[in-house]
């Protein structure tokens, strides 16, 4: 378990303090995919340095394991961060040595035989599924092999923690998916405890059972991913929601006053958002058996958090006036959040 | 043959003993003076580098004064640290003349050259490096033997070669403290006796050395770049 308390950490730019962090309380259980997201600036990366002192807090406890990490010995320390593994944006690996080369780095001196570790390198490059580039140089390898190699290195200790610093931010979206499956697996087989930083909504969706909002150095907003997701109480964490679903797209066309989303006298349209719906209730198709009356779905976004449904539809109804209205009433009884964007029913 | 040698160039036959002993006097101050200051300049290069602003072991003092130092010796010319070392010569080595005279004053101003050459190759460093070897549990004496030194062999190589070229310089100029060499040779026969043919020879076999040294750094260089 990670405990972070009243963590501050202030750094000196030419004169003036700056608060990368300020008093942000965090915990982390043993197992959690832990996602910490927020803006570049928000000082999520300054936060994750502190787990492994990479930075040390001006103040505050990081309390690992009931041990407070700060209170150690620099050789105490450096025992310690064997057992936290980190990967980084830009891997950061060796240029000059071979990927086994890399992957054995943290061994030395970890009282293994040289035929141990070179079965241990092995053993850790197949977990990474990448056993075959043992001899290449990390400048012959893609940006996931590179992260993949990173991964291997920091798992060669055996750690209870991986800190992941934008670990998927420099690579493409399928390489980027792959690495997330890659960390979910480990998670499971190893029961290790990740923590994510990122600016990407998805990558926390993808993998994350917990997430903690930063804004300014501060956590605005933590819990479980599907009720920060559902009932997102800070308007940043409802703009990173929003960047990751396609409904943020139905906003624009609505400011930009598109074609589609013009409406005929006689018609209503109006946003209806899933919170932990279950979805395989077909509420669309009772709600137009049943009231008689038309949508027309512009725009849709549902999704899988954690292991519930939630997204949204933006629709245009048209039929009886009151038939609509039913309509909207059936959807709040089922739990689905209506938001009527324009409302020409009255008009002739 | 030996007849056509002495056609081209009477007085280097001539003077064959003069010269062979004027090529062992620049080796062996290149080698001595070179060696020395390989070993001084990478110790203060590597402290300069993890006790700057910002580095693994940072020392505000530590770092002020060598940086200082450093400075200061680079910005003297040669011909007057020859002269100006010549008590520390004569404290250190017994005598402040000949090859064992010249040796002081060469790693003098050789060295404060290749701290800066190590502190420009080690700066190349990524520093995601060495945020990831600290983060492996590594101590700072592993940053610098396994991090910075072994990722930057390339570089030192380079570094290494333009030093060792700049030192041949410097030994040609030994020669007024009497310490011989081929500067010294040349000088002596081809410049004062104006004998045309030493000054060729010597240049010659200058090129020929650098060539050598310069092959060998990017050799060595390119072995260690991946």
């Amino acid at each position: 378990m990670i405990e972070l308390k009243h963590i501050v950490k202030e750094f000196n730019d030419s004169g003036r303090d700056v608060h990368a962090v300020n008093d942000v309380s965090l915990t982390i259980d043993d197992g959690d995919i832990f996602g910490i997201i927020g803006f570049s600036g928000a000082g999520k990366s300054t936060l994750v340095r502190c787990i492994n002192l990479l930075g040390r807090p001006t103040s505050g406890e990081v309390i690992i394991d009931g041990r407070d990490i700060t209170a150690l010995s620099q050789k105490e320390l450096r025992e310690a961060r064997k057992k936290i593994g980190m990967i980084f944006q830009h891997f950061n690996l060796m240029p000059s040595r071979t990927v086994a080369g890399n992957v054995a780095f943290p061994l030395k001196n970890s009282g293994l035989s040289k035929q141990e570790i070179k079965a241990k390198v092995k053993k850790l490059l197949d977990m990474v599924e990448i056993g075959d580039k043992e001899d290449a140089y990390p400048s012959q390898l893609s940006g996931g092999q590179m992260q993949r190699v990173a991964i291997a290195r920091a798992l060669a200790n055996d750690p209870k923690i991986l800190l992941c610093d934008e670990a998927t931010s420099a690579l493409d979206p399928q390489t980027t998916h792959s690495i997330l499956e890659l960390l979910k697996r480990l998670n499971k087989e190893l029961g290790i405890t990740i923590v994510v930083i990122t600016h990407e909504m998805d990558v926390v969706k993808t993998i994350c059972n917990k997430v903690a909002v930063m804004e300014h150095g501060r956590v605005v907003e933590t819990g479980d991913i599907l009720k920060v997701f559902t009932e997102p109480e800070a308007d940043i964490t409802r703009a990173f929601i929003r960047s990751t679903s396609n409904l943020s797209k139905a906003e624009d066309f609505l400011k930009a006053d598109n074609p589609v989303t013009r409406i005929k006298p006689g018609e209503l349209m109006a946003r209806l958002n899933y919170n932990n719906v279950r979805v395989s209730q077909p509420i669309i198709s009772t709600a137009i058996l049943k009231f008689q009356v038309y949508m027309n779905i512009v725009f849709a976004d549902v999704e899988i958090v954690g292991d519930s449904n939630i997204g949204g539809t933006v629709a245009i109804f048209s039929g009886e006036k009151e038939n609509i209205s039913r309509a909207l009433d059936y959807f709040k009884s089922v739990n689905v959040d209506v938001e009527v964007i324009k409302d020409a029913r009255d008009v002739d | 043959m030996q007849e056509t040698l002495i056609n081209i160039m009477p007085n280097v036959i001539e003077h064959w003993d003069d010269f062979i002993e004027a090529m062992k006097d620049t080796l062996l101050m290149e080698v001595w003076a070179g060696g020395i200051a390989f070993v001084l300049g990478l110790v203060l290069g590597v402290i300069l580098t993890v006790t700057k602003p910002g580095g693994i072991l940072e020392n505000k003092p530590v770092y002020k004064i060598i940086d200082t130092v450093t400075n200061l010796f680079r910005s003297i010319p040669f011909i007057i640290l020859l002269t100006a070392l010549m008590p520390v010569s004569r404290a250190i080595m017994g005598t402040a003349i000949y090859v064992r005279g010249a040796i002081v004053p060469l790693v003098f101003g050789c060295t404060p050259f290749f701290t800066r050459q190590v502190e420009a190759a080690l700066a190349e460093t990524d520093h995601g490096l060495i945020e990831a070897a600290i983060s492996m549990g590594s101590s700072p004496f592993e940053v610098i033997t396994r991090v910075y030194l072994k990722e930057s062999i390339a570089s030192l190589a380079r570094a290494v070669t333009i030093t060792a070229i700049s030192l041949l310089g410097l030994t040609a100029m030994a020669g007024a403290v009497g310490a011989g060499g081929l500067g010294d040779f040349a000088i002596r026969y081809g410049h004062d006796r104006n004998m045309t043919d030493i000054t060729w020879i010597t240049v010659i076999v200058l090129v020929i050395a650098v060539s050598i040294v310069q092959w060998l750094g990017g050799y060595i260089a390119k072995k260690n770049t991946h």
